[in-house]
Order: C-alpha cells, then sequence, then structure tokens
C-alpha cells in the first residue's frame, strides 16, 4: 500500500529539480516512438540540438520561437495560480494580432513611438476582452470558463478567417486570405541584423519580471495567491474574489494577446489563418513545467522552443514527422503532473511486513 | 420563409440531424459516465482523435469494421486509464490531466499517421459502414429514410443510451457509480472500492467516447483528416452539463444540436450569398456557450466532482 504524506513548503530548489526531471523523463519516453519510428535515438536527440543550439541563427530561431511561448505560458501561470482555467490563450493571441494589425496598418499615423505602444496595447486590450466574457460567466453566473474558453478558440479563429477573407484581406495579396503588411513605424523592431528574432523577446521578458512583482510584492499578487488557495476562505478574509478573477482574466487574457502582437508586428508582419502552430496550448505546458513561476516560464518556454524548432530541423534532415515535438511537450505535460505529487508528498510505502510487524 | 418550413419536413433533413448526432451522442454518454463518477475528463477531444485514427487505421490493415470499433474502444479505454490513473488514486488535477491526455492522444494519433503513411498526400480510403436497409422500417414513409436508413454504429449509439440508463438507475453497479460521484466517504463504509469504480466507469466511458470518433472515419468519412474532430470533444462537455448528467436528456440535447447543425447546412445554402460560412461554422460553439449559460444557474453537478478522494480521509 502506497500512501502520500504531506510535505511542507517546497523549497525553489526542489522545485526546479522536479521540473526538470519531468523534463528529462519525458525525454527518455519520447524514444518509444523514436524507435516505432526508425530512428537511432541518440542521433536524432542530437540532430534535434543541433538545431536548436548548433549555430547563432539557430539560436535565434529557437528565442524567437520561445518569445510567444513565453507570453501564452505567462498567460496561463497566472490565470491557473488564481484557479481561473484558462484554456483559451490560442484564440485569444489570435484576438490580439487581430487588434495589433487592425491598428498597425494604416487606422492610424505616426511615429514609431506612437505607433508601436498603439499597436501592443490594442494586441493586449483585444485578448484580455475575449477572456473578460468567460471570466464574467463565471463569476456571475457559474458557467465554467474551462469550456467556454475552450469553445471560444474555435470561434475567434473562425472569426479571423472571416475578417482575413472579407473586409481586413490584402488587395495585393493575390487572392490570399492574409491581411495588409504592418506599417513599418508600427512594426517591433529585428534584434538583431538579417535575424527573425525581435524586440516582442525583450517584451516578453519584461513581461515575466512584472508578473513575477505582482505576484510576490503587491496586494493584488496576494490576493490572486489567495484566490487561488481557497477562494471560499479568501472571500471569508475579505478578499473581493470578484474583482480579482475579473483582474486575472483581463490580465491572462492580454499576456495572450501580447503573443499575437508579437508574431504578426514583430515577426511576420501580416496576419494569415496560420499564424499560431498552438502556441496557445503548448503554453499550458509551459506554465506547468514552470510551476506557475513567472520567472521558471522563461526557462520552460527556452526547453518546449528547442524541442519545436530542433524537431524541425531533426524532421527535414531524416523525414520523419515533426509530430514528434507535439507528443514529447505533451508528454512533459503528464510526467510533470506526476512529478508534481513528489514535491507535495512524501510518498511511503506502507502496510508491508515491517508495518504489520510494527502493529502487532 | 416556406423554403425553411420545407427543410423542416423533409426526411433527409431529419437523417442529417440524426447523423450529426451520433459522435456527440457516443462523446456525451461517456462524457456523462466519467463524470458520474466524479471525474471530468477533459481527454474527450483527444480520445475522439485517438478513436478516429485507431479505428480507421485497424480496418486500413485489414481488422474488418467491427474489429476496427474494438480497436478504437481499446484506444480509448487505454488513454482513459492514463486519466483514471493520475486522477484517481494520484488525484491529481483533473483539469490538466485531461488536457495532457488530448495533447498526448491527438499529437500520439498524428505522429502514426504520418510515421506510417509517410509521403501520402490524400489519405487513403476505407470500405466504411453502409447504412442499413432494415426490411419493413425502412420503407415506411418519412420515418423510413429519417431514422432507420442509418449506419450500425448510429443503431448502436442509441442502444447505449438505453443500456446506460438502465445500467446507471437500474442496477447495483449504478447506484454505485452514481454514489462515489456524490458522497465517496459513504461508498467506501459500504466496503465497496471508490478507486476501483472510479477508474473502471472513466476507463469505460472513455472506450464510449472513442466511439464518436470511429464513427467519423468509419462512418461519416470513411478516411482520417487532421484536424477532423475540430471541437467535438469539448461540445461533448458542454452538452453533458446541458443534459444534467442524464443519458435521456443528453440524447435529446445532440439530436437538437445536430438538427440545428443541419439545419445551418441547408440554412447556408439559400442566404449563403449574403453572409460569410464562417458565422454558420460558429454557431455549434455558440450555441454549445449558450446552451451552458443557460443551464448554469440549475446545473445540479455531482457534489464529489473534481475532489479526488484519499482513502482513509475526509
Amino acid at each position: 500500500m502506497i500512501r502520500f504524506e504531506p510535505r511542507g513548503p517546497v523549497p525553489v530548489s526542489r522545485m526546479l529539480a522536479v521540473s526538470v526531471a519531468a523534463a528529462v523523463a519525458a525525454l527518455v519516453l519520447a524514444a518509444i516512438p523514436m524507435a516505432f519510428a526508425g530512428l537511432s535515438v541518440f542521433g536524432a536527440y542530437g540532430l534535434m540540438a543541433k538545431g536548436a543550439f548548433g549555430s547563432v541563427f539557430a539560436f535565434t530561431e529557437m528565442l524567437t520561437r520561445a518569445t510567444p511561448l513565453i507570453l501564452t505560458g505567462l498567460a496561463a501561470a497566472v490565470a491557473f495560480k488564481a484557479k481561473l482555467w484558462n484554456i483559451g490563450a490560442e484564440g485569444q493571441l489570435y484576438a490580439g494580432a487581430l487588434a495589433a494589425v487592425a491598428v498597425g496598418t494604416g487606422l492610424v499615423s505616426g511615429p514609431s513611438y506612437v505607433l508601436i505602444p498603439l499597436v501592443v496595447l490594442a494586441g493586449a486590450l483585444a485578448g484580455g476582452l475575449v477572456m473578460l466574457g468567460p471570466t464574467l460567466l463565471k463569476t456571475r453566473l457559474g458557467v465554467d470558463e474551462v469550456v467556454t474558453t475552450l469553445l471560444l478558440n474555435f470561434v475567434i479563429l473562425l472569426f479571423v478567417q472571416m475578417m482575413l477573407e472579407g473586409p481586413m484581406q490584402d488587395p495585393m495579396g493575390m487572392g490570399w486570405p492574409q491581411s495588409e503588411p504592418i506599417l513599418d513605424e508600427a512594426a517591433l523592431p529585428k534584434l538583431m541584423a538579417r535575424m527573425r528574432i525581435h524586440w516582442g523577446l525583450v517584451l516578453a521578458l519584461a513581461a515575466s519580471l512584472g508578473i513575477w512583482f505582482l505576484l510576490k510584492r503587491t496586494v493584488w499578487g496576494f490576493e490572486i495567491r489567495a484566490v487561488g488557495e481557497n477562494a471560499a476562505a479568501a472571500r471569508h478574509a475579505g478578499i473581493p474574489v470578484t474583482a480579482t478573477f475579473v483582474r486575472v482574466g483581463l490580465l491572462s487574457g492580454a499576456l495572450a494577446g501580447l503573443a499575437g502582437v508579437g508574431e504578426v508586428a514583430g515577426l511576420k508582419g501580416y496576419l494569415t489563418a496560420d499564424l499560431s502552430p498552438g502556441f496557445g496550448y503548448s503554453g499550458i505546458v509551459v506554465a506547468m513545467l514552470a510551476g506557475l513561476s513567472p520567472v521558471g516560464v522563461v526557462l520552460a518556454a527556452l526547453f518546449i522552443a528547442s524541442i519545436f524548432v530542433g524537431a524541425d530541423s531533426m524532421s527535414r534532415a531524416t523525414g520523419v514527422s515533426n509530430y514528434l515535438a507535439d507528443l514529447i511537450v505533451a508528454m512533459a505535460l503528464l510526467c510533470v503532473l506526476v512529478s508534481g505529487l513528489f514535491l507535495r508528498f512524501r510518498i511511503r510505502l506502507v502496510g508491508g511486513p515491517a508495518a504489520k510487524e510494527a502493529a502487532e | 420563409m416556406t423554403e425553411i418550413l420545407d427543410i423542416l419536413v423533409s426526411a433527409n433533413f431529419w437523417a442529417a440531424a440524426l447523423r450529426i448526432a451520433t459522435p456527440l451522442i457516443f462523446g456525451v454518454i461517456g462524457a456523462l459516465v466519467c463524470e458520474r463518477a466524479g471525474v471530468l475528463n477533459l481527454g474527450i477531444e483527444g480520445i475522439f482523435t485517438a478513436g478516429a485514427m485507431a479505428g480507421w487505421m485497424a480496418v486500413w490493415l485489414g481488422a474488418g469494421l467491427w474489429g476496427g470499433v474494438l480497436v478504437a474502444a481499446m484506444a480509448g479505454a487505454f488513454f482513459g486509464l492514463i486519466h483514471a490513473v493520475l486522477t484517481v488514486p494520484l488525484g491529481l488535477s483533473q483539469h490538466v490531466s485531461g488536457i495532457g491526455v488530448t495533447l498526448f492522444a491527438t499529437s500520439l494519433s498524428y505522429f502514426i499517421y504520418r510515421t506510417a503513411l509517410p509521403d501520402v498526400s490524400s489519405p487513403p480510403r476505407i470500405e466504411a459502414f453502409q447504412p442499413l436497409d432494415i426490411p419493413v422500417l425502412s420503407d415506411l414513409p418519412f420515418i423510413g429514410p429519417a431514422l432507420f436508413q442509418q449506419t450500425a454504429l448510429t443503431f448502436l449509439a442509441l442502444a447505449l443510451v438505453i443500456a446506460t440508463a438502465y445500467v446507471l438507475y437500474r442496477t447495483p453497479l449504478g447506484l454505485a457509480i452514481q454514489a462515489v460521484g456524490d458522497n465517496p466517504a459513504a461508498v467506501e463504509s459500504q466496503g465497496l472500492s471508490v478507486y476501483a469504480i472510479r477508474m473502471g466507469t472513466v476507463v469505460a466511458g472513455s472506450a464510449i467516447m472513442a466511439l464518436g470518433g470511429a464513427f467519423l472515419t468509419m462512418s461519416a468519412f470513411d478516411a482520417f483528416f487532421f484536424g477532423m474532430v475540430n471541437g467535438r470533444g469539448w461540445i461533448c462537455i458542454a452538452l453533458t452539463v446541458f443534459a444534467s448528467w442524464r443519458p435521456g436528456k443528453a440524447l435529446i440535447g445532440a439530436l437538437l444540436f445536430g438538427a440545428f447543425d443541419a439545419f445551418q447546412v441547408r440554412l447556408q445554402t439559400e442566404v449563403g450569398s449574403f453572409i460569410p460560412g464562417q458565422v454558420f461554422l460558429m454557431m455549434p460553439y455558440l450555441l454549445s456557450i449558450a446552451a451552458l449559460i443557460v443551464v448554469a444557474r440549475k446545473a445540479d453537478y455531482p457534489r464529489a466532482l473534481l475532489v479526488p478522494y484519499f482513502r482513509g480521509q475526509r
């Protein structure tokens, strides 16, 4: 018989160790499908490492891929802290991208120091507003936010497609469903010449520091954590639970919206309906791997990004499907969930012969 | 206006409604069974995908149609077992585990499909289930084409609704399942194992869900596509709340949904030039949200839903 004994507060070092263990476990487990696909496991991981870290170009590509993952990871982490289950970061990302494109393609004109903040704000606002609906439905009517946020992902993606085939379609786009390009003055500048890496990364890192500060050092942050630990007790203690949920919802949606801003205004320059290969869903894994810590999110996003970028490059070299990356990421989520047990509990075998003897 | 009436009185329309409802019936019954035992199963979207892929691939490899159905159910049971182990004895977050199972089942299905068929651009088709031609019944006017010219899987779904209702309300097992979803401590005091009942129910419920996916590849489309499940699983989670966790209401909800979906497809051909197609495609999701809002106030959740049970702890 196995028994779980609750542990006390968790030191940061153990939290980090558990996340690393989960990531390693996922990489080991992934050897099974890799062998099934006929890959040599070490060779494949070698190719993946080279594809993510092997050159300056590879490394900057990995950082570029990590940028939206940091933001969607933060979006999930801050919401999950309050036990607000926002699974809709994917849709909020598209809403942010759509707003950024709407503002950034000529709605207003001006110099960069006016346009860039406007584009960023518009994207954050759009993402936040999308999350406001499910949050209010939860707090006012008790509608489960898991399902509403998820279903909205489909609605928003269809809405984006509708806009891209309708009013927002680029007249110069030869009939492709894509938006007009973002004005040069509204685009986030590149960080390095001839590379795709852009200022969205700085924005993402700043956001993670900001969220860390919010959660650790401010009253709102304390309220968010209190609501997440026990909403009923928090209400008794006089914490404005409903207002806290609304703030968290707006913040979480805004962060996911920023991920969309970075992808259109920093990376692609225009909006298409395949902007995100599931950054919203991967953000959930990032947040869980990070133990919901805003600083950990950065490290977890780098790990997940290197899996994706590495697997893309490995896939091109070997012809094996790059769905392997999604598979590793999914396994990492399950592994981190299990390994979380070791954080919260000391696991003892009880009821064996020794315990029986002691009982007698 | 008359066109709309014409749609509603055509047997063809009601046949389509029942056909669209079939995967949802499997999904909502599976989800409802899991939740009755106190376990939310958000793995459903991935389990649909796994059932669709596994069933299709088994038939493609020569297993026969019912063999494919069995393989799909086993795939569902496998992912259900993962969710059950993580959430019942280990008591981990049902939300996160369910999402993990969805990501895992979806990516594993896609990976296996791509590995088995690396260079295929158009998916290979299989000889799918054909509509049954039941003597006498199929020839009845209106009712015949609407109700009885369906594939065997639709009849299986309808039979499952009845069987589930019977098991839940009329058998000791069903009472035990309901009890572990409401008051697990009381079940334990009866000498029954909460863990065994919950895990068994989640595995069985997940196997049922997977049949909804199998219907997509083995009856509706006769091939496997990426993204073919497209949110149907999440819609089932919404339908479960709408149905207040009752099999009969689940059937009605799925049928209403199927009718609405069949209706909007037909409406689209009437007014498609004025309204973009995406508006119609959004409807099922918006309708699910609306259904949740309508029933939210009186939703009578199983009392122990989402609450992990630990033996000897109250």
